[in-house]
């Protein structure tokens, strides 16, 4: 299979606007007779289909949700990334690209990058006029602060809500085209499966999860907005129900799945207390601009945190990297914390937490500055863990989050099965092998509201020429068809285990041998433990009542079936990839000092896997930097 | 520690519903409720009955999902929280809890514990947004708002859509979900020019969706676990009496 990312020619600031002189456009006349589907409606979701609304396709949108302001963009905390150099700190797009295409380790491509650089600034220009309120100087002015792994002031934030606020906005630019007619939304389904005639996309077959009916959608073109699958870990920072079925599914069809093992695992959450923990609380990482993070120097010191004086307290961050200190980039955070944690100068009930106190920033800038800053987050971990975290430090943890592999996608963000697109999360493009803080909402942002809105007429405009495919074509019968066995099959177990139970096995597995390090030995035992999950599940999990209704175990088992699946194609490609780099730390591959090495001579590629039943094909995409030389990173 | 759970079973929108009682060990003190709930369906699994449908998603307190009534209250025994940020160690051992749907006309009960709240969506299809088209935007700091006004609008735009406000109504009442979403677009320069209309399409749509009106009692900002202040109702029926002389 040839993997051709569609690069424009030209300069690096000159290829988006190339891509857009030659791409093919559709006669405003014909776009109301092309329809399109839009599974998810978060940032890259609802900013799509509301887009492509305005642009005139007729679009149907899809969320598992009862409202598609649930979707999880909505807990995206700290803020999002422009290159505007308001603040006149050295910002530009270049730089912007840089960093991001470092923070990633160069393991991404030069090109798709850039661009998500070069769109930053109009999309606050675009969000500030849909009403989003960002933070503003007395004078009128917006904001900035600085944010995980940047040394410069590039995020724009809304309080301690941004997700918030830029889904809300998205969600009502996509209710003002319901209102007018060229949105159908669908709430409350739930995407079970892909729909492929001659090779292209061209539906969908959906679960309306309040009757249990199966459904048949057809379009000329499918865009998955379905996010991030990092509850294949069961406890991570996604909401409860994020999934990666859809992708899934599409990968079992045909579409390729890149750098799977790529997880982020976020430095600042709230860690475990229990073994009946369902997930884990991010407190937002721009807590790391003004709190700093430390263990006892002692691992025995049993004193409360406030009495431990200050030679006695290791400031590892700012110890080991001087230059980024607290700021360090997520990735090296994390792997910091476990180090210390793992040394057994973790803190907290069950030792597995770090400090962050803001003590000195208190101090510093006074009490109403932080409140004025971080006012509900600290009232969220009050919640939470019944603590005062302005007069003793919070205790975080690092948790599973963001997950930089997905569907692979052209530069046009196209899947290799024609018609097919991924947005947002649950594409791989952009981020590398580590997503920089504050990139998430951006890249789901612009993939949603710009990108694809451009890129999707060079498709649909050959498509014109085809004649439309309904659902009563043989395909969806087929597919329909096999959806409906499964879900008998699933029924029918009436095991003696819940869906949860297996859950929580595959969750210690992954967290333990494919998260913050890996290494071949665990990856191995992984893989068959796994299988052995597996074979448990279809043969012990147990489901109660029928499809034709209202079921949440059923949808649970449904989504845990892909997760087990998944799980196996991570550890493969963790397994396959003999280096450390971002998020993936293989133990064989360090440093004297800890730090990871990279081997750019035999791993700068994207892994893109191809399914087959009895085992995953391997394709590689060779990242050519033709504008930057890649470097060693150090945050030192 | 070992509770017994009081629960509101109800098949479907067109069957009847009932509480029944459900006594459950094993559960911490650190434990959310929700995943209280979530071990007493993991008993209920095992013992071949069908689980206790309830909704939640993102488990932090922002996606709005999870409000049920708990003994009586919105989100439970707390003013301004989300279920999924009470926890068990809230409760003592032996206690009896009783857990309903949201009670209104405008939310229909689809399953035990989940309700319909797509009137809110509807409230927001008649004017919660403002009208640009992608690409349509000037600089962001060509207009400048001053911070007292992004406060403002940030403080009724922190509405998470939940429905505690209605449910904790005596009337069933959506005015403080409806006055916020109006305050926060309005506040702003950029919302202005659709004040009036949004105003009133809103409101119209409010009442066509069955909510009752204001009851005065303040139950809502009680409960909200944005805390969204009461006063954001006093100040949508002054934008409806503008718009309505003006408009």
């Amino acid at each position: 299979m040839l993997l051709d990312a569609k690069i424009p020619e030209g300069k690096l600031e000159d290829k988006w606007r190339n891509y857009q002189i030659n791409s093919q456009l559709v006669n405003p006349a014909n776009k109301k007779k092309l329809n399109v589907i839009v599974v998810g409606s978060g940032l890259s979701g609802a900013g799509a289909a509301a887009t492509l609304a305005e642009l005139g396709y007729d679009v149907q949108c899809f969320c598992y949700q009862d409202s598609a302001r649930r979707a999880h963009s909505v807990a995206a905390q700290g803020g999002i990334n422009a290159a505007k150099n308001y603040q006149h700190d050295g910002d530009s797009v270049w730089r912007m690209f840089f960093d991001t295409l470092k923070g990633g380790d160069f393991r991404s491509r030069e090109a798709n990058t850039y661009r998500l650089a070069e769109l930053s600034a109009p999309l606050i220009d675009h969000f500030t006029q849909q009403g989003v309120p960002f933070a503003r100087e007395y004078g009128g002015v917006l904001v900035n602060r600085s944010f995980g792994g940047v040394q410069v002031q590039r995020t724009f934030y809304a309080r301690g809500q941004t997700g918030q606020q830029l889904l809300l906005a998205a969600y009502s630019q996509l209710y003002k085209m319901i209102r007018a007619k060229k949105v159908r939304m669908h709430t409350r389904t739930e995407m079970l499966d892909l729909v492929v005639v001659d090779g292209k996309a061209k539906g969908i077959i959906a679960r309306n999860l309040v009757t249990g009916a199966i459904e048949r959608y057809a379009a000329d073109a499918i865009v998955l907005a379905t996010g991030g699958y990092s509850r294949v870990f069961r406890l991570s920072t996604l909401a409860i129900g994020c999934n990666g079925s859809a992708i899934w599914k599409a990968h079992k069809r045909g579409a390729l799945f890149a750098a799977p093992s790529f997880t982020q695992i976020h430095p600042t959450a709230l860690p475990q207390s229990s073994e009946a923990q369902s997930k884990l609380t991010l407190m937002s990482e721009s807590l790391r601009n003004d709190g700093r993070i430390w263990v006892p120097k002692d691992k025995n010191d049993n004193r409360k945190a406030n009495d431990i004086p200050e030679e006695e307290r290791d400031y590892y961050l700012e110890r080991r990297y001087p230059s980024f200190g607290n700021l360090a980039p997520r990735d090296i955070a994390s792997r910091a914390a476990k180090e210390r944690i793992d040394a057994g100068h973790g803190v907290g009930r069950l030792k597995n937490a770090v400090y962050l106190d803001f003590k000195h920033a208190i101090e510093r800038l006074g009490l109403e500055t932080i409140q004025d800053r971080y006012g509900n987050l600290f009232s969220m971990y009050k919640k939470i863990t019944g603590v005062d975290a302005y007069k003793e430090p919070m205790q975080i943890s690092p948790a599973a989050h963001f997950s930089m592999g997905g569907l692979w996608v052209d530069y046009e963000l196209m899947t290799t099965i024609p018609g097919l697109y991924a947005v947002g999360e649950c594409n791989f493009s952009d981020h590398g092998a580590n997503r920089l803080g504050a990139n998430s909402l951006l890249q789901a942002s612009v993939d949603g509201y710009f990108i694809l809105p451009n890129t999707i007429n060079n498709y649909l405009a050959s498509e014109m020429k085809t004649p439309g495919i309904s659902s009563d074509h043989p395909a969806f019968e087929e597919v329909e068809e096999e959806v409906k066995e499964y879900i008998e099959r699933l029924l029918s177990i009436n095991g003696t285990k819940t869906v949860d139970y297996f859950h929580r096995e595959l969750g210690k597995v992954m967290w333990q041998e494919c998260a913050m390090s890996r290494n071949s030995e665990g990856l191995k035992k992984a893989l068959s433990r796994i299988e052995e999950i597996k074979e448990d599940f279809w043969q012990e999990v147990r489901i109660n009542g029928s499809a034709s209704q209202m079921n949440p175990e059923l949808e649970k088992a449904l989504r845990l079936a892909d997760f087990i699946e998944l799980g196996i194609l991570m550890c493969t490609d963790a397994l396959q990839r003999e280096e450390s780099c971002g998020a993936h730390f293989r133990e064989e591959y360090q440093t004297s000092e800890g730090e990871a090495v990279r081997k750019d001579a035999d791993y700068a590629y994207v892994s893109a896997w191809e399914y087959h039943s009895e085992g995953f094909k391997l394709h590689k995409e060779v990242l050519e930097f033709e504008f930057v030389k890649p470097t060693v990173r150090s945050y030192k | 520690m070992k509770v017994t759970f009081r629960i509101w079973r109800q098949e479907n929108s067109k069957s009847k519903g009932r509480f029944k009682e459900y006594e459950t060990e094993g559960l911490n003190e650190d434990m959310s409720f929700l995943e209280a709930l979530d071990h007493l369906n993991e008993q209920l699994v095992l013992q071949g009955e069908e689980v206790i449908a309830f909704e939640y998603d993102c488990r932090e307190g922002i996606c709005g999902q999870c409000g049920v009534f708990i003994d009586g209250r919105a989100h439970g025994p707390h003013r301004n929280i989300t279920t999924c940020q009470l926890h068990m160690r809230s409760f003592k051992d032996g206690d009896v809890i009783t857990v309903e749907p949201w009670r209104a006309t405008a939310f229909p009960v689809l399953k035990d514990l989940v309700v319909d709240r797509s009137a809110f969506d509807r409230i927001i299809e008649q004017g919660g947004f403002i009208t640009a088209k992608t690409g349509t935007a000037p600089e962001a700091n060509a207009i400048p708002i001053g911070k007292e006004i992004a406060d403002k609008a940030m403080d009724a735009a922190a509405c998470i859509g939940c429905g505690a406000c209605v449910a904790a109504c005596k009337n069933a009442s959506a005015m403080l979900f409806t006055s916020a979403k109006i305050n926060h677009l309005n506040a702003l320069p950029q919302g202005k020019p659709e004040a009036y209309s949004r105003t009133k399409d809103m409101v119209a749509q409010m009442s066509l969706e069955g909510f009752g009106n204001c009851s005065f009692t303040g139950a809502c900002e009680v409960e909200c676990p944005e805390g969204i202040s009461i006063s954001n109702i006093s100040e949508m029926n002054s934008w409806f009496l503008k718009a309505k002389l003006f408009g």
